[in-house]
């Protein structure tokens, strides 16, 4: 049955309608007026103007920072769990698996509201270390479910085979294990990643005046008008998203894991 | 009994993280929503149900509707849109799913702000949009789309269209197309071939989109506060009023806890409705 052509006219369509203000993004980007209804030509300068603002600098430094703090906490926390809820089976670790899953079902706004209240009462000062937990509680989903459910997939016997052969647990784990669940705990750190660098909602309520991240700078900005600077930046952001994805797409059609 | 003690060890993070930081702050939030604010900063530790009878008022029940006619709008236009992007994707061949789906995760992946940002450059007055409307002689006076409640129905379908799609598309991968040309050859027109093979079939998918498009839509107050001015109060505006203007914790946790029993209700709705355990496209 071959399907027709007006499908494939829908889908493209709809994309295109997708990518419009991405594309007007980039494009103004490089107007030369301040105006955005206004083409004055091309340039660069708010690319110039970018780089020499400081608060943007220091704003990504902490989102870095922060994503890379959180995803490194998720992988250790998250790996470790799924590997020992594969081993045994308990009831306990269905509780706690489900319970680990609702920082990515229910709406960004609770976390936020929850963890706002929570770190005050504890009296914790918000701060990246405040940051740091509510990101990570949202970062371990990701990398759990992607490790248990590569786990479940995998071929017990090999490392049964390993253990037969006289290799010790660590050697197993390492030599076996770890190059199975490999390609799942990348694909997990780099949608917690993405998602990290993103949040605004939560990261609005947990950090304190003096830390800024990336995107509640670019809230805080855009909410006072449109600058030019943030087209640039957007154009800049939009460009680590497609050369990570496009690197992700290249790498899994050369060995696609199952 | 080493080995038992080994697996206790790998658990224990997450075991701890989870009840500590996700489990504990929850059931505090249903607490406090039970509690008064105190005076001037914080809490006062005194059991009320104020907060659930102030939901009650006109106002905010008022909210509450907005919120969910929103929702409901945003939702029906992205299943008008993305249940049949994500069908037709699944029929794609291989090479061209997996273009599509990176097409598709680029701009579901960049930064939300920077997404709505862009909609802020063809709305606004003698924006994008106006210039063109008018240089085709469509109109002939800027719209002032921006800050209106049009604007913010197309910045909720756009930021959550990626999840309907995704939800369909993985259904319907899993379809079995043959069962679709049995019907055909048997005589059935390609309607009801659709309706009584295909739809029942992607229906847990196209339901997990509702369900994951319906969610977000309540909370998600930045949408609402970057198109709409604040013209447009969501739940989720409310929320963040009364925790940074407002100082009042417990009516936010009262408010939230509204939100997540609702958000809960849809979920075991939707998994009572399909019989999975899991919500399709997704790995929750």
């Amino acid at each position: 049955m071959k399907m027709k052509k007006w499908p494939f006219v829908y889908v493209g369509i709809i994309t295109a309608f997708t990518y419009v203000p991405i594309l007007l993004t980039v494009v103004y980007s490089f107007n030369a007026s301040k105006l955005s209804s206004i083409w004055e030509g091309f340039s660069l300068k708010w690319y110039v103007e970018l780089f020499q603002d400081r608060d943007i600098k220091e704003a990504l430094v902490n989102s870095l920072l922060l994503a890379v703090l959180s995803c490194l906490l998720a992988v250790f926390i998250g790996t470790a769990g799924a590997l020992g809820m594969h081993k045994h089976k308990r009831k306990a670790n269905d509780v706690i698996s489900y319970l680990s899953m609702l920082p990515i079902m229910i709406p960004e706004i609770i976390l936020g509201m929850v963890f706002l209240s929570v770190f005050s009462l504890m009296g914790l000062p918000f701060g990246m270390v405040t940051l740091v937990i509510a990101h990570t509680t949202f970062c371990v989903p990701y990398i759990f479910s992607m490790v248990r459910a590569r786990l479940v997939g995998m071929d017990k016997s090999l490392e049964e085979a390993a253990l037969d052969l006289g290799a010790s647990p660590a050697r197993v784990f390492r030599d076996v294990t770890l190059p199975q669940i490999m390609p799942a705990i990348l694909s997990g750190v780099m949608l917690a990643f993405a998602m990290s660098f993103d949040d605004v909602v939560i990261s609005i309520f947990v950090t304190g005046p003096t830390v800024n991240t990336l995107p509640v700078k670019i809230y805080t900005k855009i909410k006072t008008g449109v600058t030019p600077e943030i087209n640039a930046l957007a154009t800049m952001m939009l460009l680590v998203t497609v050369l990570l994805l496009v690197g992700a797409y290249v790498v899994g059609r050369k060995k696609s894991p199952k | 009994m080493r080995k038992g003690k080994s697996n206790w060890l790998l658990l224990l993070p997450m075991y701890l993280f989870t009840i500590l930081f996700v489990a504990l702050p929850i059931v505090y939030m249903f607490l406090l929503s039970f509690l008064s604010r105190a005076e001037v900063w914080g809490v006062d530790f005194t059991f009320t149900l104020d907060n659930y009878k102030k939901i009650l008022e006109p106002l905010y029940l008022n909210t509450f509707a907005e919120s969910i006619k929103l929702a409901l709008i945003s939702t029906g236009l992205i299943v008008l849109i993305g249940y049949p992007y994500g069908y037709i994707m699944a029929r794609m061949s291989a090479v061209w799913k997996k273009r599509m789906l990176l097409l598709i995760m680029i701009p579901f992946l960049t930064s939300a702000l920077i997404r709505l940002y862009g909609w802020i450059i063809v709305f606004r007055s003698n924006g994008v949009l106006d210039k063109i409307l008018m240089g085709l002689h469509i109109t002939d006076a800027p719209l002032k789309l921006l800050y209106s409640y049009p604007a913010v129905v197309v910045g909720m379908v756009y930021s959550l269209l990626p999840f309907m799609i995704l939800a369909v598309y993985s259904s319907a991968e899993k379809l079995d197309f043959t069962l679709v040309e049995a019907s055909r050859d048997l005589g059935a027109s390609s309607f009801k071939a659709f309706w009584t093979v295909s739809f029942p079939l992607t229906l847990p998918g196209l339901l997990s989109g509702v369900v994951l498009s319906f969610i977000p839509s309540m909370g998600l107050f930045f949408i609402a506060d970057i198109l709409g001015g604040n013209k447009i109060v969501l739940v989720g505006s409310v929320i963040q009023e009364q925790l940074t203007k407002g100082r009042n914790q417990p009516f936010a946790a009262a408010l939230s806890a509204v939100l997540m029993i609702l958000t809960s209700l849809m979920i075991s709705l939707y998994k009572k409705l399909t019989g999975s355990s899991q919500l399709e496209g997704t790995m929750l």
